[in-house]
């Protein structure tokens, strides 16, 4: 039995590496002149389609809010696709869940780029999710632009990441701005620092140790899924801080906000823009303490934080005006959200570079495009992007606010820098930037 | 005899290396991809299919194990001095060498108690991760420096196919080239005497130590196998995700190892591979079928685990031994009835001796 088994493999691979064999016979060496097939850079753009990806996290713990993103870029390219697209091309989006999980967002990403051919990832969210794909973006050239993240890697260094662009005003500025900020206002202030430990604490703790260093008294870093953050908590309110700065994501907030309600801690806080978003703060705060908190809008009042483009809390901003009417005509169910409006506006920053990348647009160019006009594309953010060919950095400036009743206050002007020891300044050259009468960009090609 | 096991099973290995040649270059860049992923996932559910199939013990740490491995292939991947094959090979020693520290302790447990300390080790082992913040990058991991396909393997594959190599192809290659190479050591290892005395070991501790087989040795050698075949595995991953972060290795990866074994059919490396190829493709299938027929998104991603959650609960009620044991036992009863009804006119044949289900690793049938 083990004899004629053995027999029958043994003749199946030799007639399987005979027909491999023979099959292959056509090629036997390289050609002489290594060809290049048709031009990559026109992947994903047909005559009247252009295909962009995304990854977000749909389902899991940072799903909560972040995966509204997504319908809001959706609600636009929707709204634009109505009006006749981009140069008579529909922009087709495809979103992929990847659960926060670096592992899933590779394979995705592979999906996304290899399988659907998408000319340009749009916003693909995360860190350390983003981190697993983008050196495979850059080395397959596929444009990776306006990355949901403040870290810094996005733009810092675009030798080595021709591709990547961010969007959102970096964590080193906005603790620069920040720390300036209180540095001025509460000189005598005992600073304690709440931090994530990533990119996030990291970058941030640099940007405000510029101008706090004196009167940092304590920092506490938490990882991100454990949920026990009394400790830390605890030790910034032994330490006697008075103002704490916190930089971290929404839940954090909540969990900070209400391990400090149990020990009876308060001081001044400070949220980076990322954790700070009311509505979805209040709603995690109500399912954290199981509905022990109810009016959770107030008990953010006078929590500092920053903005870098209007949101919910100002209905009556042109931007805003238009959002809501886009969300009106083009999406789901539900409320207009700060979430849905971040994604609307990085929508609309891919939409004015398409533009900007002219009727034939390709891979080299739309990055080309960006590089020369990034910085004075008009758009919803409070300040300029800081495009140019030796940064890929996003939005360069935010203002300081307070919360009252889940709207934010304006403590400052706008105000922008960059890294390093950057000057701050005053900057309102952007606040003034209206939306097009029909809501969809007009920019010109460049070249 | 032991002669032909080998044969027949180097002859599988000629065998399916043709195949994954065949598969490989015949598919598209992304399902290259998609087998890289089944390959490294096929790998640790080959180990975990050896150590919870043939010697009973129950892990639920083997994500963790995964974990040590990708984490050495990227720490080692960082100066890019060794060669690949070098690295992969010191990634499943260092496990294997956590692992025996392991198995020394999980040998003194049984049943649920091996199951808990494993658990422990699936939890704390991202923890190590964020603790040693400078050295393993924290939360957001290490990058992980795939190295470039050599000069010669690229000719080889031209030479064969006609088409160039791309880099999720050559790890493709390099994740099923390690996969048979462990498979083909797990089946001779299962179909030899310590294969036998780990089996003796789950069946029945009593008579296998009266037998004078060292309990203790031979479930310490078990988890040791099994642990360096994770390692392996999880070095595969590093490559094909190119990222090692914690958030990759958190116990849901070890929970879907185990799903995979148990689905595939416990004991059975053929089911371990069936398990690791619907835990590739199902969830993309699915998802991509759910936008087809014109689900949002988040519907789409939602269908995947649910689909997933019934093959399981499925396969759990109509084929309680997987489904390479319930088709194993199925065929075989087949037979035993031919062969009864052919013997009936001249001789009573004696009862055929009872057989656990997935009993043969190896899918070597």
């Amino acid at each position: 039995m083990t004899r004629t088994w053995t027999t029958r493999a043994a003749m199946a691979v030799c007639v399987l590496t005979a027909g491999s064999l023979a099959a292959a016979c056509g090629a036997g060496g390289r050609p002489d002149k290594d060809e290049k097939g048709g031009s990559a850079s026109d992947v994903g753009i047909t005559e009247d389609t252009v295909t962009v990806g995304a990854h977000h996290p749909l389902t899991g713990v940072a799903a909560p809010g972040y995966s509204e993103i997504p319908d809001g870029a959706r609600a636009y390219f929707d709204f634009v696709n109505a009006n006749g697209g981009v140069d008579g091309r529909k922009i087709e989006y495809l979103v992929r869940d990847d659960g926060y999980n670096p592992t899933n967002t590779s394979q995705v990403t592979n999906e996304l780029v290899l399988k659907e051919e998408i000319f340009a990832m749009v916003g693909g969210l995360g860190t350390p999710t983003h981190s697993a794909v983008v050196d495979f973006l850059n080395k397959e050239g596929v444009p990776d632009l306006f990355v949901s993240s403040g870290s810094l890697q996005w733009g810092d260094d675009p030798g080595a990441k021709p591709f990547t662009f961010g969007w959102q005003p970096d964590y080193e500025i906005e603790g620069k701005i920040a720390g300036q900020w209180i540095a001025e206002n509460m000189p005598d202030a005992k600073v304690g620092l709440f931090l994530q430990d990533d990119d996030l604490g990291v970058d941030s703790e640099k940007g405000v140790r510029r101008f706090l260093d004196d009167q940092i008294v304590a920092v506490e870093k938490y990882t991100s899924g454990n949920t026990d953050v009394a400790p830390q908590i605890a030790a910034l309110q032994a330490a006697g801080a008075d103002v704490v700065m916190g930089f971290n994501t929404p839940s954090y907030t909540a969990l900070s906000q209400l391990v400090a309600l149990k020990l009876n801690y308060e001081p001044k806080w400070f949220y980076s823009s990322i954790g700070s978003d009311p509505a979805l703060v209040g709603s995690l705060l109500a399912r954290f303490s199981e509905g022990a908190v109810k009016d959770s809008a107030s008990l953010l009042d006078g929590v500092m934080s920053t903005e870098y483009i209007p949101g919910v809390d100002v209905p009556d901003n042109p931007w805003v005006q238009l959002w809501q009417r886009v969300w009106d005509e083009h999406g789901k169910e539900g409320e207009l959200t700060n979430y849905r409006i971040y994604g609307m506006s990085h929508a609309y920053a891919f939409v004015q570079t398409l533009q900007a990348a002219g009727p034939d647009p390709t891979r080299e160019g739309i990055v080309d495009a960006l590089e020369q006009i990034g910085s004075d594309l008009e758009g919803p953010p409070l300040a300029p992007f800081r495009y140019t060919e030796d940064s890929h950095l996003g939005i360069s400036g935010l203002q300081l606010v307070e919360l009252k009743g889940g709207v934010g206050e304006e403590l400052t002007p706008v105000l922008v820098t960059d890294l390093g020891d950057a000057p701050i300044e005053e900057d309102d050259s952007a606040t003034e930037d209206a939306p097009p009468e029909d809501g969809i960009p007009d920019v010109k090609p460049v070249g | 005899m032991a002669r032909s096991v080998l044969l027949r099973h180097l002859g599988l290995a000629v065998l399916g290396l043709v195949v994954v040649v065949l598969v490989l270059e015949s598919t598209s860049a992304f399902r290259n991809a998609q087998f890289a992923t089944m390959a490294y996932l096929g790998i640790a559910a080959g180990g975990l299919t050896v150590l919870t199939g043939l010697n009973g013990q129950l892990s639920l740490g083997h994500g963790a194990l995964m974990a040590i491995g990708a984490y050495t292939t990227a720490l080692l991947l960082q100066d890019q001095q060794l060669p690949l094959v070098a690295v992969l090979l010191v990634a499943s020693a260092v496990t294997t060498l956590i692992g025996a520290v392991i198995g020394v302790a999980a040998a003194r447990l049984h049943g649920p108690y091996i199951a808990g300390a494993t658990l422990a080790l699936a939890v704390a082992v991202p923890g190590v991760a964020l603790y040693f913040n400078d050295q393993l990058g924290g939360e957001q991991g290490l990058n992980v420096f795939v190295p470039d396909v050599p000069g010669w393997f690229a000719d080889a594959v031209y030479f064969l196919s006609a088409q160039d190599v791309s880099g999720s192809k050559y790890v493709a290659y390099v994740g099923w080239l390690s996969l048979i190479v462990t498979f083909v050591l797990l089946a001779n290892l299962s179909r030899s005497r310590v294969g036998r005395t780990w089996r003796a070991v789950r069946d029945d501790e009593v008579a296998a130590e009266i037998a004078g087989i060292p309990l203790g040795r031979a479930r310490v050698l078990a988890f040791v196998v099994s642990a360096a075949c994770a390692g392996l595995g999880g070095a595969v991953m590093a490559l094909t995700v190119r990222i090692t972060a914690p958030s990759g290795f958190t116990l849901t990866l070890s929970l879907s190892l185990l799903t995979a074994v148990v689905l595939g059919g416990l004991g059975s490396l053929t089911g371990a591979l069936l398990g690791a190829a619907l835990l590739t493709f199902l969830p993309q299938l699915v998802t991509s079928l759910g936008l087809d027929v014109g689900l949002s998104d988040l519907q789409s991603a939602q269908l995947a685990p649910l689909v997933y959650g019934l093959t399981l609960a499925l396969v759990i009620l109509l084929a309680p031994a997987g489904i390479v044991g319930s088709v194993r036992a199925r065929w075989r009863r087949q037979q035993e009835r031919a062969t009864h009804d052919y013997d009936l006119p001249t001789t009573t044949a004696p009862p055929s001796p009872a057989r656990t289900p997935g009993d043969e690793p190896g899918g070597d049938k």
